[in-house]
């Protein structure tokens, strides 16, 4: 039987790069991995990876694919595989995956557990938390003012500016304009651009202007803060960090590190360096009072001060740390307090949730975090427009 | 561009397709398009198909292709071939010369298959490429239509496509209408003329409930869904059937994927073979051949398995002094359960040492290996697990459930548990379809279970 004569279709260049045909789809997939990351973001900021990156960093997230569901047999159906020749009956050949979130994929014909990457830069995930929260209460103050939105708008036009601001067809037009007007000389074979015809977009700056804020993080960095607390505070300072600023153009930042004493440190030290020592929380917070008297005074200044503490204080400092917190709630906007107690089989230890309990203000706020998983929810608890009750307060 | 010229590869073409029609193979024109890497995958992400309908699902798993090959976790397919009339399959560009001669050869194989095979008698590959274009083009329209738009459409076809393959498995065999299985229910209650009735008591006359809808399981749910939900709008009934056609289109090509490779891999070799190739092309074509037919230990290579089967098959036709009449038969009426059912024999089970497992406690543990005794039970296990058989089975039953328009379902349970999540999130697409209480009645840990999804959400009860 004779085979019909085939076609050899060449590769054509132009048809490869003009049609993506399935940018339209990946598009919308798209789409949907960036919905399941914000239902999914508090995995996300638990992965221990994300804390401490530089924010522009574009980051692989494994995601774990959405899922495209259908009847399926679980994993339990077992199945037919091939094997090197001296397979015995009762040999163990692999693991169940102990994981319900679907089947292995393995030795078979089973979908599997869809696992890609997709490129998401730490800003946008960060970007995409953030989109719901704000700092509370801000209230008009007078004085200084913080920018918290800068926008450009074009303003007029200018002769002298930067290439990518050139106006095409305004340069074009100007120097028709002046071959128009150039009578006698008409028939020249070249006309050329003239410096003078170029014309530039102008652009100017708008400023929002809000009023004036100071963000005061105090950390407790005593010996007790052992590497799994202090990570969960690092974390939590992290969001904050990065949520101050994303939002905020010019909120002024405080890091205060106190065990038995307290001192005011930058930033660096705030979150890389340890400490040791007893633990007197009623120090950071004098410390921080301090430093509002001095230099951020509440009838200027919004303040926010946050704290964490694994609450395993000095009995006999109790008293004067609730003094302190009660003042410090008077001179702030907003005053948190996130005790951080990992779960674990740990001997009782004393909390301060117990003792501020007695605290009964609006603005003091105070949550408890137990895993990693607990780090967004009570930073969100805290911080959310519609503020929500702070969770998990019971010790 | 590669170590090839078109025109080359027009004169192997030309020497293959001598040798194909020498062999006895029946095949559709064939049309090769070559493609670089990223068209490939794009095609690869739509099935080969140069238009079809938008989803984020391919966009997806292009997505998932581009990772694995960007990390070399897998390379792409030397070759891709669509069935239709004439045939399509896509060259890749980078291939070496020897690569590309393979593929035609291999391309011819599938091109023969598609053609004679009796389970693609039922896809009319004369209009493969214009019907995608269609059902396409309409989804499009539906989707610009500002009644309609992308969620709304999306919403549906999230659905269709999740029950698209709970079809009928075996689409040789006519499907029965309604009337048509009420009329036999009616026959088959009818007293038979018995001659003996005086010796013995007439049997009780029980009328057939004809009311019954479906009058037997019905197979198709997405069919069922669409001509029996009467809230369903013309466009939504329409995506239901698009859907449903493609999966039908794609069915066969799932029914015999063993069989298909296979067959194409046995004949690129014997082509190949008869191509007298210089010898620097014959040893890269030794070293490709064996990268594609090698076993796969702890899993089953489809080509391999497929290969030996047919190699088998031809020895026992060398011996028995015939030609390959009989192959050309087998590839005409089997699929890959009756082949593998019919053409698996012991020794060869036994050559690929094949063995079943199954769970105990954590692990996957080997339960039955391909010795005298355990051989068939492999055997068997592995025919209930090719093809359509790695899909569960799952017919409506009755669509006006204890007369609440409820849908009821059956899991026809062959030993194997549903997997639990996927069963109750694609209940709910079931639920979204039929906007109306489903409920499907399965088996779970050996314990018959009904799992329900109404108004409410999500329920399990036991049956």
């Amino acid at each position: 039987m004779a085979i019909p004569e085939s076609v050899f279709r060449p590769f054509r260049t132009g048809e490869a790069e003009r049609s993506d045909r399935v940018a339209g789809d990946r598009a919308r997939h798209r789409e949907k991995v960036r919905e399941a990351i914000r239902d999914n973001i508090a995995d996300i900021i638990a992965d221990e990876s994300i804390i401490g990156q530089d924010k522009n960093r574009i980051i692989k997230v494994p995601i774990r694919g959405i899922k495209e569901y259908r009847f399926i047999f679980g994993e339990s159906s077992g199945g037919v595989a091939q094997g090197n020749g001296e397979t015995e009956r009762g040999q163990v050949v692999g693991k169940q995956d102990g994981d319900q979130d679907g089947p292995a994929d393995r030795a078979g014909d089973r979908p599997g557990v869809d696992y890609y990457e997709t490129d998401v830069s730490l800003e946008e995930v960060i970007d995409m938390m953030f989109e719901d929260l704000e700092l509370p209460d801000l209230e008009r103050k007078r004085l200084r003012h913080i920018e918290s939105e800068r926008n450009f708008r074009r303003h007029g036009f200018r002769q002298k500016g930067i290439r990518n601001r050139l106006d095409k067809r305004r340069t074009a037009r100007a120097r028709l304009r002046r071959k128009q007007a150039k009578v006698e000389e008409i028939d020249r074979p070249r006309f050329p651009f003239h410096e003078g015809d170029l014309t530039y977009r102008h652009i100017t700056t708008d400023v929002k202007l809000e009023s004036n804020a100071v963000v005061i993080c105090i950390m407790d960095t005593s010996g007790s803060m052992d590497t799994a607390k202090k990570y969960l505070a690092r974390s939590f300072f992290f969001l904050l960090y990065q949520f101050i600023r994303t939002k905020y153009q010019n909120v002024e930042l405080v890091f205060v590190a106190h065990h038995a004493t307290a001192k005011e440190v930058d930033e660096q030290e705030f979150f890389y360096k340890g400490e040791s020592g007893g633990t007197m929380i009623s120090s950071g917070y004098k410390r921080a009072l301090e430093i509002i008297e001095e230099r951020y005074h509440p009838t200027l200044w919004n303040v926010y001060s946050f704290h964490c503490s694994d609450g395993d204080n000095f009995d006999s400092d109790n008293p004067k740390t609730l003094e302190l917190a009660g003042k410090l709630s008077e001179a702030c906007n907003l005053f948190g307090y996130g005790e951080i107690k990992p779960l674990g089989p740990r001997y009782y230890e004393s909390s301060m949730l117990n003792v501020f309990r007695q605290l009964d203000l609006d603005n003091f706020q105070t949550v408890l975090i137990e895993r990693k998983e607990d780090v967004w929810p009570s930073f969100k608890a805290l911080l959310a427009k519609e503020r929500l009750p702070a969770e998990g307060t019971d010790g | 561009m590669a170590e090839w010229s078109i025109r080359e590869l027009e004169q192997w073409d030309r020497r293959i397709r001598d040798i194909v029609a020498e062999f006895g193979l029946d095949c559709f024109p064939q049309e090769f398009e070559v493609c670089d890497h990223n068209q490939m995958l794009a095609y690869m992400a739509y099935s080969g198909m140069p238009s079809h309908y938008p989803h984020w699902s391919y966009g997806k798993s292009f997505e998932k292709l581009k990772t694995l090959y960007d990390y070399g976790v897998s390379g792409l397919p030397y070759e891709m071939v669509i069935n239709s009339n004439p045939s399509v399959a896509y060259l890749m560009r980078d291939n070496s010369l020897l690569l590309q001669i393979l593929t035609v050869a291999h391309v011819y194989g599938h091109n023969d298959f598609f053609k004679n095979n009796f389970t693609f008698a039922s896809t009319d590959p004369e209009y493969t490429l214009s019907s995608f274009k269609a059902r396409a083009n309409r989804v499009r329209d539906y989707v610009e239509d500002p009644t309609i738009g992308l969620e709304q459409v999306e919403a549906v076809l999230d659905a269709a496509q999740a029950l698209s393959m709970q079809c009928r498995r075996n689409l040789a065999i006519r499907k029965e209408s309604a009337e048509e299985a009420r009329q036999r229910a009616f026959e088959a209650a009818q007293p038979v003329a018995d001659p003996f009735r005086n010796a013995h008591s007439e049997k009780e006359y029980v009328a057939p409930d004809l009311r019954r809808n479906p009058p037997v399981p019905d197979d198709d749910l997405l069919l069922f869904i669409r001509d029996h939900n009467p809230y369903l709008a013309e466009w939504e009934r329409d995506l239901l059937t698009i859907a449903h056609e493609e999966a039908q289109y794609f069915l066969p090509q799932m029914e015999t994927k063993i069989m298909n490779e296979g067959w194409a891999s046995f004949w690129h070799q014997k082509i190949l073979e008869q191509l007298d190739l210089p010898p620097e092309l014959n040893i890269e074509f030794l070293v490709r051949h064996n990268q594609v037919v090698c076993p796969h230990e702890g899993s089953l290579n489809p080509y391999h398995l497929g290969i030996k089967v047919w190699q088998d098959l031809d020895r026992q036709c060398t011996e028995r002094g015939e030609g390959r009449d009989y192959l050309f038969e087998v590839r005409e009426s089997d699929r890959d359960s009756s082949f593998l059912r019919r053409h698996l024999n012991e020794e060869l089970v036994r050559d690929l040492d094949l063995f079943q497992y199954g769970p105990e406690g954590d692990d996957l543990v080997v339960t039955e290996v391909s010795d005298e005794d355990g051989w068939r039970r492999v055997r068997d296990a592995l025919v209930g697990q090719v093809g359509s058989s790695s899909l569960p089975v799952i017919r409506v039953v009755d669509g006006d459930h204890q007369g609440q328009r409820t849908l009821f379902l059956e899991h026809a349970h062959d030993g194997r548990d549903l997997q639990p999540e996927y069963a109750e999130k694609t209940l709910a697409f079931v639920h979204r379809l039929w906007q109306q209480e489903v409920v499907l009645d399965t088996s779970i840990g050996g314990k018959q279970t009904q799992l329900v999804h109404n108004d409410r959400g999500f329920a399990v009860r036991a049956a």
